[in-house]
């Protein structure tokens, strides 16, 4: 190859990285404009949205609309803000996690480590848990919960969470207990150490990484979810979501567009956090169950 | 079943403690128990129940007055549910091919030993973390037609830019695309960059060595190789498209009038707030059907895969 022919390639080269370059940064651009105008229109007045655009800057920092939003806009019929449901969600979401994420712990120790006859077919089974939509067991669950004097409680709201997370949180504990001997158990077994025993001394020691990936998880799906807050949810046991549309579509005189991103903000910020802080275990969540099948 | 139990048991407790022995063999069972029971109550049982509903008459409490097929036949005359399949139809196949082209594209970009990978990883993911509901809430402002992208090209020269799709019932529905695709294409980067750095390099070196230009190895050797996980994405998309509900009740609620509803929406409004509740469940059973045609022969070759390994 001569002189010449290497240096064209070359600068061919650079143009392509120099566009590969723009593209990306250009495509993060547009992945981060809605997250940025959500920002600026919080710190706007409700003059100023008026007048503005959409990415013009606030005038000064004004931090009304998120005073407003935390603790007294409207949503539905109360003029609490989204504080109180902003807590009901922890509320929720807390004792739901922990214990969808020690079943699907028991659990996948079992599946992996204690077969039994049957447990193969149930897991299988289970694993449709995950995939069906859940409006094919709404109408039944709502039925249940009248029955057992929980409807419209957090409790109730637990329990649904925990039911139809535990698919998930099995085949994530499942896909990584996998990897540990099947000799380590054994071993244990022969030394006569019992089933707790072994799961405690040997199993959970090495279970770091697969429960916080558990717990991220499962702290995503239930703060976000809004089918079940919606369905089975009181007035003053509603999570944020279900407060966040209902303060969005209520409107009584005009629209306070500022006070609606604040509070969207504020319903987005615990899963956010966790994201930015965790985001390796976020992702590993997110294509554990869907890469290995 | 006792006579496998025991055989296990006596292959891993020393003879001579027979009632811890059989203590050991029945805990994982214990344990699992819960499990067992809630999925056969609430996964099989409650879709049992579901299909019942939709044969009966029941209207605001179930009535188990059985009108064999008349919910069905209500539901497929019913021009809100026809509205909401194509509707599921034109966002469903949008939206799964808009995110597939998106993810290919941005993770073989991002494939190229690319600096600050991780921060521009992370920005392209993050919608995923937050909700759909939130997602909806900010993009019902950003394309409120008079105040928001519109505006903001009038403003930068653009004088005759409209951009109302959120107000007129023809175009509504690619609203949900635009929001949904934000939201979710990220995510199948994530999905595609972790398939391509798992690619065998020793093939790509081949393939370098025999002269192969970039974008040939890719074509031929790198995309086919990530079958399954497009597969997997496939799958996974399409299965948020037949669950969307939260997206549609804070983006648009279903409006104009009810152009923009999905079924999830359909289901819930008739089951829950219009007293239809054999309608509700007859269209539950639609969607369930849905998810299982698509479920079935991707389970199917899962399996079958796993065998030949």
């Amino acid at each position: 190859m001569s002189n010449v022919a290497k240096r064209q390639t070359s600068t061919l080269d650079k143009v392509l990285r120099i566009a590969l370059y723009v593209c990306l940064f250009g495509m993060a651009a547009v992945y981060l404009a809605p997250f940025l105008v959500m920002l600026l229109t919080s710190l706007k007045d409700v003059e100023e949205i008026r007048s503005g655009t959409l990415l013009s800057l606030p005038s000064s920092l004004n931090f009304d609309a998120w005073s407003k939003a935390w603790s007294g806009a409207c949503t539905g019929s109360q003029c609490e803000g989204m504080a109180p449901y902003f807590f009901n969600s922890f509320q929720i979401v807390i004792p739901a996690v922990a214990i969808s994420t020690l079943l699907g712990a028991l659990n996948g120790y079992v599946i992996s480590h204690w077969k039994f006859k049957g447990s193969d077919v149930f897991f299988a089974a289970l694993l449709v848990g995950c995939f069906i939509p859940f409006q094919v067991i709404l109408l039944p669950m709502a039925r249940t919960l009248g029955w057992l004097g929980i409807a419209n409680t957090t409790t109730g709201l637990v329990m649904v969470h925990v039911v139809y997370g535990v698919a998930f949180t099995t085949l994530f504990f499942r896909n990584f207990y996998q990897s540990i001997p099947v000799e380590l158990v054994k071993a244990a077994r022969l030394d006569g150490a019992g089933f707790f025993t072994i799961f405690y001394r040997i199993i959970l020691p090495v279970s770091t990484p697969i429960i916080v990936v558990t717990v991220i998880w499962q702290f995503t799906q239930i703060w976000n979810d809004f089918l079940f807050g919606v369905a089975f949810s009181g007035f003053d046991t509603q999570p944020v979501t279900v407060a966040l549309n209902n303060l969005v579509n209520t409107s009584f005189g005009g629209k306070e567009y500022n006070v609606d991103m604040a509070a969207a903000i504020i319903a987005a910020l615990p899963t956010l956090v966790v994201y930015i802080l965790a985001g390796k275990y976020f992702v590993r969540g997110l294509t554990a169950g869907a890469v290995k099948g | 079943m006792n006579k496998n139990a025991a055989n296990a048991g006596s292959g891993a407790t020393p003879a001579g403690r027979p009632a811890r022995l059989s203590l050991a063999d029945w805990m994982p069972k214990i344990v699992m128990a819960p499990t067992v029971i809630a999925a056969i109550v609430c996964i099989y049982g409650y879709m049992i129940w579901t299909a019942v509903l939709s044969f009966t008459n029941s209207r605001m409490l179930p009535t188990y007055k059985f009108v064999g097929f008349d919910q069905y036949e209500r539901l497929f005359m019913n021009d809100r549910w026809m509205v909401a399949l194509s509707n599921l139809g034109i966002f469903g196949g949008l939206f799964i091919l808009i995110c597939l082209f998106l993810g290919v594209m941005l993770a073989i970009f991002l494939d190229q030993k690319i600096r600050a990978e991780g921060a521009i990883r992370t920005i392209y993911l993050y919608p995923m973390a937050i909700s759909f509901i939130v997602t909806g809430t900010a993009w019902k402002w950003l394309l409120n037609p008079t105040n928001g992208i519109e505006k903001m090209m009038i403003e930068l020269g653009f004088e005759d830019f409209r951009f109302n799709w959120l107000s007129d019932p023809d175009m509504v529905v690619y609203c949900l695309v635009i929001a949904a695709v934000w939201q979710a294409s990220g995510f199948v980067m994530a999905l595609f960059l972790a398939g391509l750095r798992g690619v065998d390099s020793e093939m790509i070196k081949a393939a370098q060595l025999d002269g192969a230009s970039t974008i040939t190895t890719y074509r031929r050797i790198i995309l086919p190789s990530l079958k399954p996980v497009f597969f997997s994405a496939l799958v996974i998309l399409s299965h948020i498209a037949i669950k969307s509900f939260d997206l549609v009740a804070a983006l648009t609620n279903g409006g104009p009038g009810y152009s923009s509803d999905l079924p999830a929406n359909f289901m819930y409004a008739h089951a829950f707030t219009r007293s239809q509740i054999g309608l509700g469940a007859a269209s539950a059973m639609v969607m369930l059907g849905c998810v299982l045609a698509i479920l079935i022969p991707y389970l199917y070759s899962e399996l079958r895969g796993e065998r030949h390994e």
